[in-house]
């Protein structure tokens, strides 16, 4: 056994965890539904790649991977898809985000399936694909992606494979009792890591509070070929962080904002290295994991090991409830997990421990108090920061002085919480400040983003602006040019033939001349009767002269306006052969549709009675023509 | 006297050459546009919707710079004024209800079956988050558009809805934690009682 190093602060909680550790893993029974959640793990949601109504065999893949960071989903038993979409999940807000609901049918039917023949032989990259199809994700907690951690060996020296153990967080015991049962599994699914990173040196950390599984795991090392140490850290939280854990064994500490295998180091949990020895040598997608359900609600805590979408409240009834007695439930441990409101919620890739709490067991917080700056949150901050400081800055809402403390190294193991004499939430605190700051940063970025793209905007409308001026100038040369060589050549052409001058007739009425024409002779005709009236008014002379020009007007006016009349006559009768338009039909009757619905809105807003009753008069009209048009479109739209 | 001489001559000299370094460094150094303006614009929230009077976020950073109110930018709201007054060091004053009040985040929705093609509300978007062409169904890229609402109004047959954003699992914020600091646990009977004789 090597050296063991220590890190700063950590506390020791009771520990729970001989409750459920008395009776081997369980196989939850079959539940009648499972809610299979899109997002299970970090990075983009899978996208759905069956029906609702199809049938699905047990392991057939249901859901692909989006993009680079994302992991696949496969059916855990057969079944029958009944629906795509939102559902409670696991997940600390409460909301309900898209499932893939599965009926089963009790048969179990595996889909064909088949390991790897041997894998040593295959490419690296092939075999991290085979483990990427089968939608392994980081299953001590993060949910990470397992195949984006593989690829680490191809740009960074990975000298050293870290197998996470520790399960310092009390109550869970699922890894405790996975490493008693199937040691050689792990052994199996760290030889396969090994061999896709190459460490030189392969450590397994773990608490000394589990003796069986440091006995089993050694069992299974003897005479091993690999470079394997276990290497056994006193039991304190939070050992089993990550980077508190690296601390432990190599006493290396991880930079702030870096990954650990920027120091040469890859951690891997013990049950992703279960689900990878499943996936590699009997082809078998991560579709199970053991859940711990535990707490003195339950009459018999133990170990399940529970299909993905298992609903909460069938491993609870497993595990014989006590309705009375359950106060709250917690998913994940005391420590960092959420209390959940619902029990529909389903066991996702991450869920490692479901505790039904009694009143006594963990009680309603405490109210908060005024900090009294007694420093003990300083002393148990495992990654060495000033909680008091952090504390104080995110309830001021002075978050760039958060962020300059380094809030985002703070990983929320919630020691400083555990410790505090003023029962401060303090970890809640500094998940505020994250998530503020957080989407202060995507606001901010997506302010950037929209001013680009309006700069861009205003660019591209200055250029067209631009290039529409240049247009109509050479146009207008253009114009000028033809016009000077045209008259030259007329010029020409009036010397040599004098006599032919006539410019051919216009062609058959034109619509919209009449209708210029018509409009000319109206505003003609109420400009002679403003003048007449005018003069009658101040009883100027020429009255006379007036009048016989109005009567003249009127008449021209008249023609006009039924010369126009018949045009277009003559063109509805000829567009009405043609057949109905149908789209500008629908165009106009959503135009009379608005216009009906904005005199609506105009008239409940004035007060004017005239007014009023003007509008109303044409609302009705409005409302006549609309109606009209809607008739007619629905005479002509196809059935 | 040559003492007085000496002190002036030296003065003077002094003066030539600070003379020529302040002339030089105020061409080498020159700055072009006013700085201020670029800061006060990247606080701004870029909906480009005129709310406050101005033809976009720049021109209204322009006009903070020139000591404009900064409290007419509705989207920003109070955050915004704040940062505002953090970068001006003046005083926050609460959002002018005048140009409009802070309201959810918003994203325009086309009914799509209602929509004629007559690319109004593409010519109205600041920010080019319409597709669409004449005569042909028009549709939001949800993803670019600000909430800026300078669609609804030219649309001819009011087919455009702005749909608050919804909170989903991705974009959910933790609450801050409920603020009862201000109370001794043991206090909290006494008080009532208190509040109760008042």
């Amino acid at each position: 056994m090597g050296k063991v190093f220590a890190f700063h602060g950590g506390v020791h909680p009771p520990e729970n965890k001989k409750q459920s550790t008395r009776t081997p893993i369980a196989h939850a029974p079959l539940p009648k539904m499972l809610y299979i959640p899109l997002q299970q793990h970090i990075g983009i949601a899978a996208n759905p790649v069956v029906n609702v109504g199809d049938r699905v065999l047990k392991g057939q893949l249901i859901a692909e991977p989006v993009g680079r960071i994302s992991a696949s989903l496969h059916a855990p038993t057969s079944g029958i898809v009944r629906s795509i979409g939102p559902h409670p999940v696991p997940h600390a807000s409460g909301l309900e985000s898209d499932c893939i609901t599965l009926e089963t049918d009790g048969q179990d039917e595996w889909i064909e399936h088949q390991g790897l023949q041997d894998y040593t032989r295959l490419e690296p990259s092939v075999l991290i694909e085979h483990i990427r199809q089968c939608g392994i994700a980081g299953m001590g907690g993060a949910g990470f992606p397992t195949d984006v951690k593989l690829h680490l060996g191809d740009d960074h020296i990975v000298n050293t494979l870290i197998i996470n153990a520790a399960e310092c967080e009390p109550y869970i015991t699922a890894d405790d009792m996975l490493m008693r049962e199937r040691a050689a599994d792990i052994l199996s699914g760290i030889r396969i890591i090994s061999h896709l990173l190459r460490p030189s040196h392969i450590m397994i950390g773990i608490e000394d509070n589990k003796p069986q599984a440091i006995h089993a795991l050694e069992a299974v090392l003897k005479g091993c070929e690999l470079n394997i140490d276990i290497r056994v850290v006193p039991t304190k939280y939070p050992s089993g962080g990550e980077r508190q854990l690296i601390q432990l064994l190599t006493g290396l500490e991880v930079p702030s904002g870096r990954i650990p295998a920027d120091i040469g180091i890859v951690c891997q949990n013990v049950g992703t290295a279960t689900a990878i020895h499943r996936a590699v040598h009997f082809g078998e997608p991560l579709i199970s994991r053991i859940v711990t359900v535990t707490g003195d609600a339950v009459a018999k805590p133990q170990n399940f090991e529970a299909l993905i979408g298992t609903p909460f409240a069938d491993l609870l009834e497993a595990a014989n409830l006590y309705e009375g007695r359950l106060f709250r439930l917690v998913m994940g441990g005391p420590m960092m997990g959420v209390t959940i409101a619902h029990d529909q919620i389903p066991v996702i890739k991450t869920t490692n421990c479901i505790i039904a709490a009694s009143d006594e067991e963990m009680p309603q917080a405490p109210p908060e108090q005024p900090c009294i700056r007694c420093n003990m949150c300083e002393q148990v901050c495992p990654v060495t920061l000033l909680p008091q400081q952090l504390y104080w800055f995110s309830k001021g809402r002075e978050f760039d002085k958060a962020r300059n403390h380094n809030l985002f190294d703070c990983i929320e193991c919630g020691a400083c919480a555990y410790v505090c004499p003023s029962s401060i939430p303090l970890v809640q605190y500094y998940r505020f400040a994250k998530s503020e700051i957080r989407t202060e940063e995507a606001e901010q970025r997506k302010a950037d983003h929209a001013r680009q793209r309006f700069e861009a905007r205003q660019a591209r409308l200055e250029r067209e602006q631009a290039e529409k001026e240049a247009r109509r100038k050479a146009r207008a040369e253009e114009a000028a040019r033809a016009q000077q060589s045209r008259k030259s050549t007329e010029a020409d052409k009036a010397q040599a033939d004098p006599c032919n001058t006539a410019p051919a007739a216009s062609a058959a009425p034109d619509l919209k001349q009449l209708k210029t024409a018509a409009a000319v002779a109206r505003t003609k005709l109420k400009k002679a009767r403003d003048a007449l009236k005018n003069a009658e008014d101040k009883g100027l002379d020429g009255i006379d002269a007036l009048r016989v020009t109005l009567t003249d007007l009127e008449q021209k006016s008249e023609e006009a306006e039924q010369a126009f009349k018949a045009a277009e006559q003559a063109e509805a009768a000829a567009a009405a052969e043609k057949g109905v338009d149908l789209k500008q039909l629908k165009i106009d009757a959503a135009m009379a549709r608005a216009a009906v619905t904005k005199l609506e809105r105009a008239l409940t807003k004035t007060e004017d009675e005239q007014a009023r009753r003007e509008m109303e008069t044409e609302l009705v009209e409005a409302r006549k023509k609309s109606d009209a048009l809607n008739q007619s479109l629905s005479e002509h739209s196809p059935a | 006297m040559t003492t007085v001489i000496t002190a002036i001559l030296i003065l003077f000299c002094l003066a030539v050459v600070f003379g020529v370094i302040l002339g030089y460094a105020s061409v080498r150094f020159r700055v072009e546009g006013n700085p201020i303006v670029d800061q006060i614009d990247s606080l701004l929230p870029q909906t480009q919707c005129g709310q406050c009077g101005y033809p976009g976020c720049r021109p209204y950073a322009e006009a903070i710079a020139n000591g404009e109110a900064i409290n007419k930018c509705p989207p920003g709201g109070q955050s915004t004024i704040e940062a505002l007054a953090d970068l001006l060091d003046v005083e926050a004053v609460p959002l002018d209800a005048e140009h409009g009040e802070e309201q959810v985040k918003k994203v325009a929705f086309i009914r799509e079956d209602e929509c004629i093609g007559c690319t109004k509300c593409i010519q109205a978007c600041p920010v080019d988050a319409i597709l669409g062409a004449a005569k042909q169904m028009h549709t939001v890229i949800v993803d670019e558009c600000t909430g800026c609402d300078l669609c609804v109004e030219p649309c001819p047959v009011d087919c455009i809805d702005m749909i608050p954003v919804e909170t989903t699992i991705t974009n959910w914020k933790w609450p801050s934690p409920t603020e009862s600091s201000s109370l001794i646990a043991t206090d909290r009977g006494r008080g009532a009682e208190q509040q109760e004789a008042h």
